[in-house]
């Protein structure tokens, strides 16, 4: 497992120690741009491709990903349960509010090191046991953050920098088990912690609209997902509909994610199910209440991955898995006829 | 009027929320006590959600702190960044905030319990937002039942800062001055920090509880007002909109 700790050890780093945590991915700026320059598509050419395809030639084993939305809010399940289905291992993962997207990697057995801001829990939901337990039996190695400190650490990297510096996490053991160090401001002589520039690997988010070619629109909040797209070595955008690019042209301002931050593009309806997505399908929480009564027992869990995901060649077939058109259709009426 | 312990902490919480100011809020009680407050006495009360939701006319109790009713008919829907660096401009004046221990100067644990954080008797979701938010609002409240487990001298993991050790210490360790906890409410009381110590100070006792129900209740020693009083009950009007409006489908003050 990479630890970039040692690289500031190298460039004899003069900041004192916050944390005792790992740094999973090269925060080094001047190599990002390198890896920015030579790889990056400046094309605008057609990606679209499938799920099965993206998750093959863009990620790989010991990768580490972020990924786009809220725990249970427009995310990219399809990914998430391809890369289950294909055993994809030894991933390391930005947890920031990761819930449900957690729980089907945990499931899947493909994590093995985390930077922890929010994990474990479903927010109002409760606590899945799985992921209890694959932290608390040391399965999976973490570092600690915050929501904030993860989102500044993309904002570090999506400016082409190697650090922020921050004002959360001070004074707490929360900093102590991170990988953050302390500064003073060169201008006021202010304390900060400084955190170490995000760029993983992989970005995998799920937009509302894209055209063939990677220009992405959002409806609703952003969470981090703007930073996040800029981060990323490779991304990989799943989209509810593709649109022609004079759709996208008609309302530029929407535009969050130019295609020149894009590798592949597949479109996904219902593609955050059984999460939200906003003005699209309310979450699932019946389906989400199972999964977690699933988890009681391993059997069940069993039985319950193999009929959803492993059994199943593609997202559409999980789709018939719970209910189909006719439960899709009661979700996109409780999103969408709050008020009659 | 009848009441539970739920609904007594969410009407005590809203009382305190100030018209014309700015409050982050999670989902449950905090988001409960907010809505109750915008209705009946500060209208113009700005909630925003740390996902990026900013002054949304809720049309109900969201389930997540992103999802779609969090900026339902909203001002904007923004950004996790957007909203966490307003807090850091010093913008927002209240958040509320949980969580499994508190020890006397508001330290706040949602990380671990056990002794050893590379191998946890208990993992907990971790700090999500809480720490940054009670790292740079300006007041910090929480709502939360009140017991010797959860109110302990000694804290596991201290995720997010209250006081940390005492007087001075948010400021030495760089956090920005002038920020900290307000208010603890509990199912017992309401607690305040004194000024000098930073330690927690009882300020009012809910009717019918007893000095020393508050005491073996707590696994520190607690600090006295001078004029310790008895908190005002639920008011009628409280209570209807709370059940009528805010909570309908009794979500949150059901668990009460």
């Amino acid at each position: 497992m990479a630890d970039f700790t040692e690289l500031l050890k190298e460039k004899n780093v003069t900041y004192r120690p916050g944390g005792c945590g790992k740094i999973y991915t090269d925060p080094d700026a001047d190599r990002a741009r390198v890896y920015f320059r030579d790889q990056k598509p400046r094309k605008m050419v057609e990606k679209t491709t499938t799920v099965s395809e993206a998750v093959k030639n863009f990620v790989s084993d010991g990768d580490y990903i972020g990924i786009g939305g809220f725990g249970a809010n427009r995310i990219p399940t399809a990914v998430l349960h391809e890369m289950v289905r294909q055993g994809k291992k030894s991933i390391g993962l930005s947890g920031h509010t990761a819930t449900h997207d957690f729980q089907i990697l945990v499931a899947g057995k493909c994590i093995d090191r985390c930077d922890i801001a929010y994990v474990v829990g479903l927010e109002a939901r409760g606590l899945s046991k799985i992921a209890r337990t694959a932290i608390e039996s040391g399965e999976i190695d973490t570092t600690e953050w915050t929501n904030a400190a993860l989102t500044w650490r993309y904002k570090a990297a999506a400016m082409g920098l190697s650090f922020m510096p921050v004002r959360c996490m001070l004074g707490t053991d929360t900093q102590k088990f991170s990988a953050a160090m302390e500064m003073e401001c060169p201008f006021t002589g202010t304390r900060y912690l400084a955190v170490p520039a995000l760029y993983p690997d992989v970005g995998i988010i799920h937009v509302h609209r894209s055209d063939v070619y990677g220009n992405c629109q959002i409806d609703g909040i952003m969470v981090a997902d703007s930073d996040l797209a800029r981060a990323a070595k490779r991304l990989i955008i799943t989209t509810e509909r593709l649109v022609p690019n004079r759709v996208i042209r008609r309302e530029p301002t929407k535009t969050v994610i130019p295609y020149y931050l894009v590798d592949a593009v597949i479109e996904v309806p219902f593609g955050s199910y059984p999460g939200n997505m906003a003005y699209e399908y309310f979450s699932d929480e019946a389906h989400l209440r199972d999964w977690l009564k699933a988890e009681n027992d391993p059997e069940d869990l069993a039985a319950f991955l193999q009929r959803h995901i492993y059994g199943v060649k593609d997202f559409n077939g999980y789709l018939d898995q719970i209910g189909g058109m006719s439960r899709l259709q009661e979700l996109r009426y409780q999103e969408n006829l709050v008020e009659k | 009027m009848e009441y539970n312990d739920m609904e007594l902490m969410i009407c005590l919480a809203s009382r305190y929320l100030e018209d014309d100011s700015i409050v982050v809020v999670g989902t449950g009680a905090p988001c409960a006590a907010a809505m109750l407050a915008q209705k009946l006495y500060s209208p113009r009360l700005m909630i925003m959600f740390e996902a990026g939701g900013i002054g949304p006319l809720l049309p109900s109790m969201p389930i997540s702190v992103g999802d779609s009713r969090t900026f339902y008919r909203a001002l904007a829907a923004s950004s996790m960044p957007e909203i966490m660096e307003t807090c850091q401009r010093g913008l927002v004046d209240y958040t509320f905030l949980g969580g499994a221990q508190i020890d006397q100067y508001g330290n706040i644990n949602s990380t671990m319990i056990g002794e050893d954080y590379t191998a946890p008797r208990v993992r907990l979701p971790g700090s999500g937002g809480a720490n940054d938010l009670g790292s740079l609002c300006w007041k910090t409240m929480m709502i939360t039942p009140q017991d010797q487990r959860r109110f302990t001298e000694k804290i596991d993991f201290v995720t997010t800062p209250g006081y940390l050790t005492g007087p001075g210490a948010r400021e030495k360790a760089g956090l920005p001055p002038g920020s900290g906890p307000y208010k603890v409410i509990t199912n017992l009381c309401v607690i305040g920090f004194d000024d000098q110590s930073k330690r927690m100070k009882v300020e009012s006792m809910h009717p019918g509880i007893t000095k020393e129900k508050i005491i073996e209740s707590t696994g520190f020693e607690l600090l006295w007002s001078e004029s310790v009083t008895v908190s005002d009950a639920p008011k009628e009007d409280e209570l209807n909109i709370l059940r009528n409006e805010v909570d309908p489908y009794r979500y949150i003050i059901g668990r009460g």
